[in-house]
């Protein structure tokens, strides 16, 4: 029987703008965060592993061999270390394959670090660096970006299903809300319904992006890492923390077409669906069961979308809840209690892992007074690589 | 009196500018901000709201903010030719300045744009509101400008595509440095005008009554613990 594991550990840095600081530096700070969190800063040298998830350190800050990097910059010679890459899902990708170490019986403690520098470059230079995960032919060559997606996917749905503009934005608006009280969020700014959909001004406020997603449906460019520190729960090391463990109840993983026009149909996400059926079976549980979910935000679009694969709601009416507030933080499934992607930012290789963190701060009860979720049982979240060729769902318990 | 003789051989020759007509922008957060243009009686507050973030190495804050210190003063002591100041305020709250300066009917130079409440594109609306000073009020073709921090040179040369005229040094030359000038033609801002400017104008009575008197911000984004 595989061990369960645990997460006695998290770590996390302010995203934004850490371009002035070395990506291995920017890590450490979040790793350093995670073991002094879990007691464990003095002892680093006996974890059995480090895992680090980043997506493109080479081409965003020149670096490559970065898990190499941080262990010299953390002294935690002679430690095993290795990097995971799945496109933006990196970070989910690392904390699974954490899980897998321990889960095989392999480790019983592992560190798992998410980080990225994107801000060095401009902005259109990291849109281009994040379209390298396109496939090179049929999509890159073609001009073809990740924004570009999220805005002939949310005009699909618009057309199929009657969302608007404006419900674009109220999603907005839920989601700086949370992030205004999120200590660690890029943007830590309430935005006003009146002001970026319904004023006179809302078109140059909330300019567009990639027709029809505008800014405050799309996620800013961010720096930033966090970390998880997993145990074996069935190991006598457990003891050696001084957190109770919240508990990896469900990880799975699945993939679909590399290219998105090979899909039966575009609006289904097919690998987000089979990763949280696999994740609720291997957690006993069910989307009902959910008391909250942080969901890939990267465009507005897609935490509708991934809504209703999840099951969270019937397909087509996601936007309907979001009217009636069932998604805030006091609505009867609060969704991206930290702010999402789009206040909270998204450095790519840290976002899977920075969802982990929040599950666990809401689980112990640890998020800020006001965006806190009252009594959590279980919490997904779902990081989603390439568009939505490679993703991950993670259900964390608190027992 | 000799001192006035003097005093006057000191100052630039300077042309009356026709004045920048406010205008009320509500940001995302909800939050109205009055853009109008700086008074000479205001140089204290705008000073007092500069000199902090001389110290603040990140995002190039120190060398905008010391130069804009600079640009200020010289434009309350009579040392710049036709300089302009632009603040943004909300609640009369400094958010955001910029400096500028007219050289002649066909040309601007763009000075220093410092965003002070940051997240809401507070510089961005600061910085389209002296090009349409420069362009739309003014009437110049062109306006010069440079940037001395990577978040500039992305917002500015190539949000708005700015025309590269490096090449061209010495004969287009910004004032600052000699670092490469880029440039705003008239083309340039008809198209992204639309998009990159916008304010509603006239200013009710009230909006203008809450911008009256600045007031120096009492906490900075950029200076953790701040205290006035």
């Amino acid at each position: 029987m595989a061990a369960r594991v645990g997460i006695v550990g998290i770590g996390h840095t302010r995203f934004g703008n850490s371009s002035e600081y070395d990506l291995a530096d920017v890590m450490a700070y979040a790793a350093t965060d995670a073991l002094q969190d879990a007691g464990y800063l003095e002892k680093r040298k006996e974890i059995d592993q480090v895992i680090v998830g980043n997506m493109a350190s080479g081409l965003f800050v020149h670096q490559s061999a970065v898990a190499s990097s941080l262990i010299s910059r953390m002294d935690m010679e002679p430690v095993p270390a290795e990097l995971v890459e799945n496109g933006p899902a990196s970070g989910a990708s690392a904390v699974k394959i954490g899980y897998m170490a321990i889960a095989s019986g392999l480790c019983d403690v592992v560190l798992v670090v998410g980080g990225e520098v994107m801000r060095k470059v401009s902005g259109w230079m990291s849109t281009d660096i994040v379209a390298t995960m396109l496939h090179q032919e049929a999509e890159y060559n073609m001009g073809l970006t990740l924004p570009s997606f999220g805005g002939m996917f949310t005009r699909l749905y618009m057309e199929k299903y009657g969302l608007t503009e404006r419900d674009l934005a109220l999603l907005a608006v839920k989601n700086h809300e949370n992030g205004a009280k999120n200590k660690y969020a890029h943007i830590q700014a309430p935005v006003n319904i009146e002001a970026i959909a319904d004023g006179p001004e809302a078109d140059v406020v909330n300019n567009y992006v990639a027709e029809p997603l505008r800014m405050y449906s799309t996620c800013p460019v961010s720096d930033g890492a966090a970390a998880v520190l997993l145990v074996n729960m069935d190991s006598p090391r457990v003891k050696d923390f001084k957190k109770k463990p919240i508990r990896i109840a469900g990880i799975a993983s699945a993939t679909d077409t590399h290219c998105v026009h090979n899909r039966q149909d575009p609006l289904q996400l097919n690998a987000v669906r089979i990763a949280a059926e696999k994740a609720y079976k291997m957690a006993g549980v069910g989307p009902k069961d959910i008391s909250f979910a942080e969901l890939h935000d990267a465009f507005s679009i897609l935490e509708l979308a991934i809504s209703e694969e999840v099951g969270f709601f019937e397909r087509g009416k996601s936007y309907l809840a979001v009217r009636n507030g069932e998604t805030k933080i006091d609505g009867r499934l609060p969704i991206n209690t930290s702010g999402g992607l789009k206040s909270k930012g998204h450095p790519v290789g840290a976002t899977g892992v920075s969802q982990v963190v929040e599950l666990v701060r809401q689980l112990r009860g640890e998020a800020e007074s006001g965006r806190q979720v009252k009594d959590p049982k279980y919490g997904m979240s779902v990081n989603f690589g390439g568009f939505g060729n490679n993703v991950v769902a993670v259900i964390c318990a608190k027992d | 009196m000799a001192i006035d003789e003097m005093e006057k051989k000191l100052r630039p020759p300077e042309v009356e500018l026709k004045p920048y007509p406010p205008k009320v922008i509500t940001l995302a957060s909800g939050e109205k901000m009055v853009v109008r243009e700086a008074r000479r009686d205001e140089v204290g507050v705008l000073l007092g709201t500069v000199a902090p973030l001389i110290g603040v190495a990140a995002d190039f804050y120190d060398i905008v903010a010391a130069r804009m210190y600079a640009e200020i003063l010289g434009w309350y002591r009579y040392r710049v030719a036709n300089e302009f100041v632009i603040v943004g305020a909300i609640n009369g709250v400094i958010a955001g300045i910029v400096t500028s300066r007219h050289v002649d009917d066909k040309l601007g130079m763009s000075l220093h744009t410092l965003t002070i409440k940051r997240g809401l594109r507070v510089g961005a609306q600061l910085f389209a509101a002296k090009m349409e000073h420069h362009i739309d009020i003014l009437g110049e073709d062109e306006v010069y400008i440079v940037a001395e921090s990577p978040n500039g040179f992305k917002r500015w040369m190539i949000e708005y595509q700015l025309e590269d005229r490096s090449h061209l040094y010495p004969q287009v030359r910004h004032e600052l440095g000699g670092v490469p000038t880029y440039v705003l033609t008239r083309k340039l801002w008809n198209d992204v005008k639309a998009v990159k400017c916008t304010g509603t104008r006239p200013v009710s009575d009230e909006d203008l009554k809450s911008a009256e008197k600045l007031i120096m911000p009492s906490e900075y984004p950029q200076i953790p613990g701040f205290k006035r």
